[in-house]
């Protein structure tokens, strides 16, 4: 079947490692409009090991948009053109026949790179560590429907914990902030009563390493939530602000 | 104290101190507005209003330290951000896409603070120096007059009004930045407080800028 294939000009991001000069290399391929980028790829590194090179380093892991492992920036934009998607999830038919796209990782003093287009995120598992749960008892299963909750306020808490940890709130933001990250998911339990006993410690504890971690400020440019794979709002970066005050405000911990 | 002072240091501790500080200078511009817009009353009407101001002299000379110390750390705390944040990303992006996902007034706070900055200063040579130190037609209370020569002239004009209009970015970012960093960000009220910003930004750069077009092209050449 004949098939219209895209002919493509790829710049891509290689760097050895994470203490070596990076550059942009280019190759030129053909793709179906049909494939997804990240297929596009895995074509282009079949190719470079035939010919005995090195292939491209890039993460992925589940490709349907729920894992949050892929993130690249493509043409200046974490996850590409599209709105609401993630990287494994945007096909070569947004592209025109002759482009030049250009490929970057996510970069951020907070996300070092480890090669061409991996970066080290294991900074959002530190924040995580810090509050990005609750404590429970284990015991007996609770009765279903024990503690009442609004249909609204259940809605918006799961809105919260969609994000899926990508990283490209970092990415987009001109100060590489994490505050869209952590917000979602201070939120995502600052929203429900199981979240509340640890409401204050939480949210405190997670931007102390938030900061500790190199992240920049917020300037409210709102990048994030424009590029953001799952639509987290910036409405999360006014509550986790909210609390963060209150928590100043109300609690007697002089520590932290 | 030191929980107060990492609180304020803190990332979110410093932009509580810019939406803080920001909205005190918001405040206080509504008030110069309306000090300036008594020049279309005439000279009579602002000699006299700015002449009044040195009756309670002790009260405005303690706002105006205040001020100071608002301006102060607004603008220190402004570069110390921008300079950290900078910092944040070492390697910036080849291809910057920055254009398609958020508007350039919330990107470029830095610049149209520094360049308002500088009209700031320049500003306070030309009229709060004439005004208080010693101008001669201030020792005539002829503060009027000090105003209307200033603006005779094109370059001093131009300047303000280029200020005036970066003030206008600056502000519309501002206006609104200042709401979300207090958490007041919600469906129902964020809307008009973005409206609401935009129409007070539209009132500041209007009222200011209109002074000195006004001296340029309708007081006519009488000064
Ligand atoms: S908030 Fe959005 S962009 Fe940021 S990590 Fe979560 S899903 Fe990714
Ligand atoms: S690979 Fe899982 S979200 Fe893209």
């Amino acid at each position: 079947m004949a098939e219209k294939k895209l002919n493509l000009t790829l710049k891509i991001w290689r760097q050895a490692g994470p203490n070596f000069v990076g550059n942009f290399a280019e190759y030129k391929l053909a793709v179906s409009p049909d494939s997804s980028i990240l297929e596009m790829l895995d074509d282009l590194n079949n190719d470079l090991e035939n010919k005995n090179l090195e292939p491209v380093a890039f993460e992925s892991d589940c490709r349907e948009g729920i894992c949050g492992t892929c993130g690249l920036v493509i043409n200046g934009q974490p996850h590409g053109p599209i709105p609401k998607i993630a990287t494994c999830q945007l096909h070569m038919r947004h592209f025109n026949d002759g482009d030049t796209i250009w490929i970057e990782p996510f970069r951020a003093k907070a996300f070092p790179i480890i090669k061409d287009l991996m970066v080290d995120r294991s900074a959002f598992d530190r924040i995580q560590e810090t509050g990005g749960f609750i404590s429970v008892n284990t015991g007996s299963v609770p009765d279903g429907n024990a503690i009442p909750i609004s249909k609204d306020i259940a809605s918006e808490a799961m809105d919260s914990a969609t994000c899926i940890g990508c990283g490209a709130c970092v990415a987009a933001c001109k100060n590489a902030s994490a505050m869209l990250f952590v917000s979602a998911k201070v939120s995502q339990f600052a929203l429900l009563p199981q979240g509340q006993p640890e409401r204050y410690q939480r949210v405190q504890a997670m931007v102390k390493k938030m900061d500790e971690l190199g992240f920049g400020s917020c300037s409210n440019t709102y990048a994030c939530e424009a590029e953001c794979p799952k639509g987290i709002s910036v409405k999360n970066i006014a509550r986790m602000n909210r609390d963060y005050f209150m928590a100043k405000v109300k609690t007697e911990n002089v520590e932290s | 104290m030191g929980w107060l002072y990492s609180a304020l240091s803190s990332s979110i501790g410093k932009k509580f101190v810019m939406a803080v500080t920001g909205i005190c200078l918001i405040l206080f511009l509504i008030i110069h507005l309306i000090n300036n817009l008594t020049m279309y009353g005439g000279p009579e009407l602002f000699n006299t209003v700015v002449k009044n101001l040195d009756i309670i002299k002790p009260i405005v000379r303690v706002i105006e330290a205040v001020l100071v110390l608002i301006f102060v750390f607004h603008i220190f705390n402004g570069v110390k951000l921008w300079y950290e944040n900078k910092k944040a990303r070492p390697i910036g992006y080849t291809v910057n896409g920055s254009s398609k996902n958020s508007d350039i007034t919330s990107r470029t706070m830095i610049v149209s603070g520094s360049i308002v900055f500088i009209f700031l200063i320049i500003h306070l040579k030309t009229f709060w120096v004439s005004f208080n130190l010693g101008h001669p037609l201030a020792e005539e209370h002829q503060y009027y007059e000090i105003v209307a020569s200033a603006f005779s002239n094109w370059i001093y004009s131009g300047l303000y009004i280029v200020a005036m209009v970066l003030l206008g970015f600056h502000l519309n970012h501002g206006f609104q930045s200042a709401f979300q960093t207090f958490g007041w960000n919600n469906n129902k009220y964020f809307p008009l407080i973005k409206k609401l910003g935009l129409i007070y930004t539209l009132i500041m750069v209007i009222g200011f800028a209109s002074i000195p077009i006004y001296f340029l092209f309708f007081y006519g050449g009488n000064v």
